[in-house]
């Protein structure tokens, strides 16, 4: 099945279309062919058996007719003789006067029982039979008690038929003999007297047997009661072979059993080979009435159903026929449908490589092919089209992309980028750096001495990206830069920072952001929160805790929203690690956050480490947890460690 | 032209080899050839094929014997030409050859070929016969006296009432139901009922030589001048004669084919089938698998069975003495 499947998934439509109509047209003349011929052959077998049935009937009953118009005779000259006593001579000249007046009998007999006409008469039995035109008389004078003719109506009491036989004395005929036997009352008691018999010759019942041609070879034949071919055309058979020698001299006991169906008297139809030819026939049998002789009927079956045979010749013949026509018409229509198909499919080709300006062949037709080619054609064009504005829109886009990036350079441009920011102060360690997502993002980070003690530091996070957000961000820096002076603390510059940047915002961004400042001399620092992520303070023993959250808001959003400053105390060593929420939320491929939960974890295994190690740790940590994903948001991190004077 | 040559000398081999091995070549100068004749009792038929197949194979003229085979048949009884010096050797039933021998007819047996009668009773199943009890107060048809000397010593032994009805040559009124049992030859009757659509299996079957009523058939008789004559040349006809037989029983269809022709030239219709079953029923007669008796030897427990019941019916008045009756040929 699979190589038969894959032998049609690997060919052409027309080779498919070929193959799948031309067995369809196939198996559907096949159907018809062999419905037609097993009914037109029933038709005819049944026909043939009702011919045979009609013709067998009408041969037995010709037969029959005659044999019961002799029965008569033997029958009325029994009685007559029963009834009244007679002279021998009127017995003489009665049984003359039979074979005078009755043309299909040849010779008739009264044989009487020794010694019953007399003691001095040990047989009587005058015989009168036809010879040369005339006829003779015989005195029987030998013993014919013992013959059949006699002997068998005797001893069964009733009139029969005897064995047809050959007649030696009137020429080599074959006769049977109908005897019936006559008795007399003597004494009251019923005594057997002798028979009656009339002879006739078989000449005449071979003839209508021997008349019976059916077709060419078919013939007729008759069998006595002992199966004994009585005619047949094989005249080899006839009184000499029974149906039962034929039999065993072919050891076909088939043949055997339907011969005893014959003389049992049956009635049949059976197939039979032909005695004559051998060929195969039906037979068709039927007991003559009375002598229980039978008739047989060959129909030869192959002469019968040449007719048929011819028939089926020319109907296979046309069929042929028509399935080479069939296939040529295929094989056309195919190839019209196919050509334009394989020319349009060799310019898609061209097309697929991208050549648009590929020749489409032109199909005036409206058929579905026609339409395919069109809707090709049209697809061509629009495809030409699209082509030609996506490289207009993808230069417009990719100028627009080329001055996002300058913006994005600018943007990293202005955060300080060199560390050690400070190379001179040992009183604290600063490293930041900002990963940025592929987008220009809005995450900024700064510091700057606001005089010789305080260190201003702020991580922030402005909300969306994009050239908005970068600009909101840089607006963002250049007010902190602006309001962070040493006048104020750090919740009020965020309070002024908030103001500028709530008044003109009709986009509603906002940012989120850290601001602390450190007096770099004694560890103090005071810190504003709006909304950002409170950092952790790192300390020596790798204790790690958060800065405490201040509870406002995120900037630009409220307009006259007072920020608050809170107060914290860095210890020698100790470490504060700002950050976004780039860091936390760093998602893998399955969406799970980086979380604080991670983020904790890494410090305090990295807390004795450089803040450049720390912060390159934490990195790590994130790109390998996010293995592939990519970068939704920035990543920013801050890390100041706080030396003192040392 | 070689091959040609080569040919010639092979049809010289095969005329040489032929010359050596065929029965016919072999054959004494005509000069010294004894002229016999020879009658069977019937008609040329399996029954005798021996007889023909000796004479066509020359196991006649092997034996130094001119011999002319006379057709048998109705008009011609055998036992009439032995009588009248119209032949030299007949065949004829032992209990025919007897009671001639009775009436004063100097024939003698010089060989009783047939060593089982092959006279039998049959009857039809169905008509409630199997066992030989079962004939008690049937109708019987039977031949002539010779052929009812065993039925009736069957009758008696199974101490039988039945009605006999005298048989003719048909099997027809036993075929039509006239007689309940019929005499039939194993070889002849007993198949043409067969052949008349009977199977075996619906017939019952009554062989006297299985119920201690073995009367032997066929024999070769001559006259006693004949053999006082020339006892040799009555050796030579039994030899030659059973050489025949054998050959004719390892050889069956050859058999048939002459037994065929020699049918068809006396016109008288037969089958080859009817005359196979003959001659494989002689061969179980005349070769019987349970008895040890050479072809050719009468013996002298059977010849007294059938002299006894020949008596005992008032066929004969007196038995004729065994060694009168009976010369071994068969023995070299």
């Amino acid at each position: 099945m699979t190589s038969i499947g894959t032998v049609m998934k690997n060919r052409g439509l027309a080779f498919k279309l070929t193959i799948l109509i031309l067995s369809s047209i196939s198996i559907i003349f096949f159907l018809i062919f062999s419905y037609n011929y097993s009914v037109s052959r029933r038709i005819i077998v049944s026909n043939i058996e009702k011919n045979a049935r009609n013709l067998s009937l009408a041969t037995v009953n010709r037969i029959d007719m005659v044999l019961n118009a002799i029965e008569k005779v033997p029958e009325n000259l029994a009685a007559f003789a029963e009834h009244t006593s007679h002279a021998s001579s009127d017995y003489i000249d009665l049984i003359r006067m039979v074979v005078e007046n009755n043309p299909e009998i040849f010779g008739a007999a009264i044989a009487f029982e020794p010694y019953v006409l007399g003691a001095d008469t040990p047989r009587f039995a005058p015989y009168f039979y036809k010879k040369e035109g005339g006829i003779k008389y015989a005195h029987l004078a030998y013993d014919y008690f013992f013959r059949d003719w006699y002997q068998i109506p005797k001893e069964l009491n009733r009139p029969a038929w005897t064995e047809p036989y050959f007649d030696e004395e009137g020429g080599q005929i074959i006769m049977a003999t109908y005897s019936v036997p006559f008795y007399k009352v003597v004494a009251g008691e019923k005594k057997f007297m002798g028979v009656v018999t009339a002879d006739i010759s078989l000449e005449w019942l071979q003839k209508i047997v021997d008349s019976i041609k059916i077709a060419e070879t078919g013939y007729g034949f008759l069998l006595s009661k002992n199966g004994t071919f009585v005619t047949h055309p094989d005249i080899k058979l006839v009184m000499n072979e029974t149906i039962f020698s034929v039999a065993e001299a072919r050891n076909d006991p088939e043949l055997r059993k339907l011969g005893r169906k014959l003389i049992r008297g049956e009635k049949g139809f059976a197939p039979f080979q032909s005695l004559v030819t051998g060929k195969a026939c039906w037979m068709v049998y039927a007991p003559l009435a009375s002598s229980s002789w039978s008739l047989g009927v060959l129909f030869p079956q192959t002469e019968l159903m040449a007719d048929i045979t011819r028939l089926n010749g020319t109907v296979l013949f046309l069929a042929v026929a028509g399935f080479f026509i069939i296939f040529a018409v295929i094989i056309w229509i195919a190839g019209t449908i196919t050509r334009p198909l394989r020319a349009l499919s060799r310019a898609t080709e061209h097309v697929a490589v991208g050549n648009l300006d590929a020749q489409v062949p032109r199909i005036k037709t409206s058929d579905e092919v026609g339409k395919l080619a069109h809707s090709f054609d049209a697809m061509q064009t629009s495809l030409k089209q699209y082509i030609q504005k996506l490289t207009e829109t993808t230069a417009a886009r990719e100028r627009i992309e080329s001055e996002l990036k300058i913006a994005h350079d600018i943007q990293m441009g202005i955060i300080p980028k060199t560390f050690p920011p400070f190379p001179d102060l040992e009183e604290f360690e600063l490293y930041a750096s900002i990963v940025p997502a592929k987008e220009v993002g809005g995450d900024l980070y700064d510091f700057f001495f606001m005089d010789e003690d305080h260190l201003c530091f702020v991580v922030g996070d402005v909300s969306g990206k994009g050239i908005a957000a970068a600009l909101f961000m840089a607006v963002t820096r250049t007010l902190i830069k602006a309001k962070a002076t040493q006048l104020l603390n750090a919740g009020a510059v965020l309070t002024r920072v908030n103001e500028d940047l709530s008044l003109e915002n009709p986009s509603m961004m906002f940012v989120t952001l850290f601001m602390g400042i450190l007096n770099i001399r004694t560890g103090e620092m005071e810190y504003a929160n709006a909304g950002h992520n409170p950092p952790y303070i790192m300390g020596v023993d790798g204790s790690l805790k958060p800065v405490k959250p201040t509870g406002d808001c995120i900037l630009g959003v409220e307009e006259g929203f007072e920020y608050r400053t809170k107060n914290l105390l860095l210890k020698e060593g100790e470490t504060i690690f700002v950050f976004t929420d780039g860091v936390t939320e760093a998602m893998d491929e399955a969406n799970a956050l980086f979380s604080e939960k991670r983020l904790e974890k890494r410090l305090v295994e990295l807390h004795d480490r450089s803040i450049e190690s720390i912060l390159s740790g934490v990195m790590s940590s994130i790109e390998n947890f996010a293995q592939n994903a990519p970068q939704a948001d920035d990543i920013t991190m801050l890390l100041l460690r706080f030396h003192g004077n040392r | 032209m070689r091959n040609r040559y080569s040919h010639f000398t092979l049809l010289f081999i095969v005329c040489l080899c032929s010359l050596l091995f065929h029965p016919n070549a072999v054959s004494a100068s005509p000069e010294r050839l004894k002229k016999a004749t020879f009658i069977p009792q019937w008609v040329p038929q399996a029954q005798f094929a021996g007889y023909y197949v000796a004479l066509k194979y020359g196991m006649y003229k092997n034996h130094g014997l001119d011999l002319r085979i006379i057709a048998g048949g109705p008009a011609r009884p055998s036992s009439d030409l032995l009588k009248n010096h119209k032949a030299d050797f007949a065949t004829l039933w032992l209990s025919t050859a007897i009671p001639l021998r009775d009436q004063g007819v100097p024939l003698i047996n010089i060989a009783q070929t047939m060593q089982k009668s092959a006279l039998m009773l049959v009857a039809k199943k169905n008509s409630g016969i199997v066992k030989p009890a079962d004939i008690e107060g049937k109708k019987i048809g039977l031949w002539g006296p010779i052929f009812q000397v065993q039925p009736k010593a069957f009758f008696k032994k199974f101490n039988l009432d039945v009605k006999i009805v005298r048989q003719s040559f048909s099997v027809n009124l036993f075929l039509r139901d006239g007689v309940d049992v019929a005499s039939a030859m194993w070889y002849n009757e007993y198949h043409t009922i067969l052949n008349s659509g009977l199977n075996p299996d619906e017939l019952s079957t009554f062989f006297f030589h299985q119920h201690g009523l073995n009367f032997p058939e066929d024999g070769i008789y001559t006259l006693e001048e004949t053999y006082r004559k020339d006892p040799d040349l009555c050796r030579s006809f039994v030899r030659a004669s059973l050489e025949g037989w054998r050959y004719a029983f390892s050889h069956p269809e050859e058999t048939l084919d002459i037994v065929m022709k020699n049918l068809e030239k006396a016109y008288i219709p037969a089958t080859r089938v009817h005359q196979k079953w003959m001659l494989e029923r002689m061969r179980d007669l005349m070769l019987p698998d349970d008895a040890e008796i050479p072809m050719g030897k009468l013996v002298p427990g059977d010849y007294r069975r059938v002299a006894n019941g020949l008596k005992e019916n008032g066929l004969i008045k007196n038995i004729p003495d065994f060694n009168d009756f009976y010369r071994n040929c068969y023995e070299k």
